[in-house]
């Protein structure tokens, strides 16, 4: 599209429409308009049931329509009301249907505000490059402090959160309280003389710097330099907890760990809770038992073996083989003398029969007779016999006496 | 370590006490020690889980507050 010659002869060339979108494209191709921060007033304040956002931003000479879509609405910060001054930020852009341009805003702050951020901006620079931030001076935070320092107000609700959690977390510790105004003109010089003092006095463990959620301005000690430096020397490594999650000073940079809010700092704080501890303290007691049951139960089994070892080199066994050889002797040795017995016996049995077959009284038996004389002589013959003599007879049962008669020749 | 072998239990920090319970559990599954040696060592460790366990049990959060210039107050805060 070419500009127009304006002529009052000219034939209309331009619908309303495609003047209104040249200017809508005019204005969205200026980078400037594309990401402008506007300060003005809030008025005419309208929140429809659709969720945007309508006002007039406007100062003593101007005005400008404002819309916020009901997705960054959402997302703001603050509560926005008619009178706020503020700045917003956003892009310029043309409404065609009400032929009106206006600013699609997405940010919106308190005014002031921009003008901190910059000197906060400044500082993070300046301090980030004298190394302050580095992550190589970030110190291990210890796993299980016995003396924790506390920097934060007394009477605030940061100081009972962060007890709170200390206690029902790990009760074991001691906490050292240095207390300290945490907003106003004179809480950084009060901040970094009670950091000082705790690290002097009672060198605790860790360090928690605290405070509550609050506004920018509240949380502005926070960014004081001499504090950020005082953090990053301190000799205890320090924790902070400044504000809610999406707040951060400049001190978290410099602190050793960055929580979110002071309970988390204090939990941060307690890396191993008395639950942990009750854990670890079962499973060791588990391992003793365990272990004297293992070391006994060792040396009953060396026992046992030992006992299985005697009893095979015990002399019972040979005690038992003599006795069992002895048996066995003793049997053979009654056997044979049995034996032996049997043999003398049969022996003199026949020996008795020899003695009774050489018996001359035997012979009487068959009808035999012995003739002696009165002193037992035998007479063998005739001639030994004289008449008138007494002899005796001897038969098988007996003896008895005869007379010798004048023999007879036959 | 060894030098806190007689030490009365008591006197043992929570720290002291599970360092030497730890230190009497290792040794007694590496089976080391004589019978004798090694049923004191388990008597004594036993001890120290009760202890630990008491520590643990009663324990209550210590706060002392900084105050004045150079000295560290006294009063102790239950929470």
């Amino acid at each position: 599209m070419r500009m127009a010659q304006p002529s009052l002869f000219a034939s209309l060339r331009w619908t309303v429409s495609e003047l209104t979108r040249y200017l809508r494209q005019l204005l969205e191709s200026d980078l400037m308009l594309q990401d402008v921060w506007v300060q003005g007033e809030i008025s005419n304040l309208s929140r429809p049931s659709s969720g945007h956002l309508y006002f007039t931003l406007k100062d003593a000479g101007a005005a400008l329509r404002c819309v916020i879509w009901r997705t960054e609405a959402h997302r703001l910060r603050m509560n926005l009301q008619d009178g706020l001054a503020v700045e917003v930020h956003g892009k310029v852009s043309l409404y065609e249907a009400g032929g009106q341009y206006q600013l699609y805003a997405d940010q919106i702050r308190p005014v002031g505000e921009g003008a901190l951020f910059q000197e906060f901006l400044r500082l993070k620079d300046l301090l980030e490059a004298e190394g302050l931030f580095a992550p190589e001076r970030k110190r291990p935070i210890p796993s299980l402090p016995h003396r924790i320092g506390i920097v934060t107000s007394p009477s605030g609700a940061a100081l009972r959160d962060m007890l709170q959690t200390l206690s029902r977390r790990m009760p074991l510790v001691e906490v050292i309280l240095a207390p300290a105004p945490v907003q106003g003109a004179e809480a950084p010089a009060a901040l970094i003389a009670a950091l000082a003092d705790l690290n002097r006095l009672a060198q605790p463990d860790v360090i928690l710097l605290a405070r509550g959620g609050g506004s920018i301005e509240d949380l502005w000690a926070f960014n004081d330099e001499n504090l950020v430096r005082a953090v990053a020397a301190s000799e205890a490594p320090v924790i902070t907890g400044v504000g809610h999650e999406t707040d951060f000073t400049l001190v978290d940079f410099a602190a050793d760990l960055r929580a979110p809010t002071p309970t988390a700092a204090a939990e941060l704080a307690t890396p191993i809770s008395r639950a942990d501890l009750w854990a670890g303290l079962a499973s060791l007691k588990s391992r003793l038992g365990t272990a004297m049951q293992t070391a006994v139960a060792a040396r009953q089994r060396q026992i046992e073996t030992l006992s299985a070892r005697l009893g095979f080199v015990s002399p019972e066994r040979r005690i038992l083989s003599y006795r069992q050889q002895l048996d066995e002797m003793e049997r053979r040795a009654v056997h044979a003398t049995s034996q032996r017995l049997k043999l003398e016996q049969e022996r003199l049995r026949g020996l008795e029969r020899r003695l009774f077959t050489l018996n001359p009284l035997a012979v009487l038996a068959r009808g035999y007779a012995v003739v002696q004389h009165t002193d037992g002589r035998l007479i063998r013959r005739v001639a030994q016999a004289r008449p008138g003599e007494t002899l005796r007879v001897r038969v098988s049962d007996g003896s008895f006496g005869v007379e010798v008669k004048p023999s007879t020749e036959e | 370590m060894a030098n806190q072998k007689n030490s009365p239990i008591e006197s043992l920090s929570y720290e002291e006490a599970l360092a030497e319970l730890e230190q009497i559990v290792r040794s007694l599954e590496n089976g080391q020690e004589t019978l004798e040696e090694s049923i004191a060592a388990f008597e004594r460790g036993q001890s120290l889980v009760q202890h630990c366990a008491a520590l643990l049990e009663k324990a209550a959060l210590r706060i002392r507050t900084l105050s004045g210039e150079d000295t560290l107050a006294n009063e102790e805060t239950e929470i």
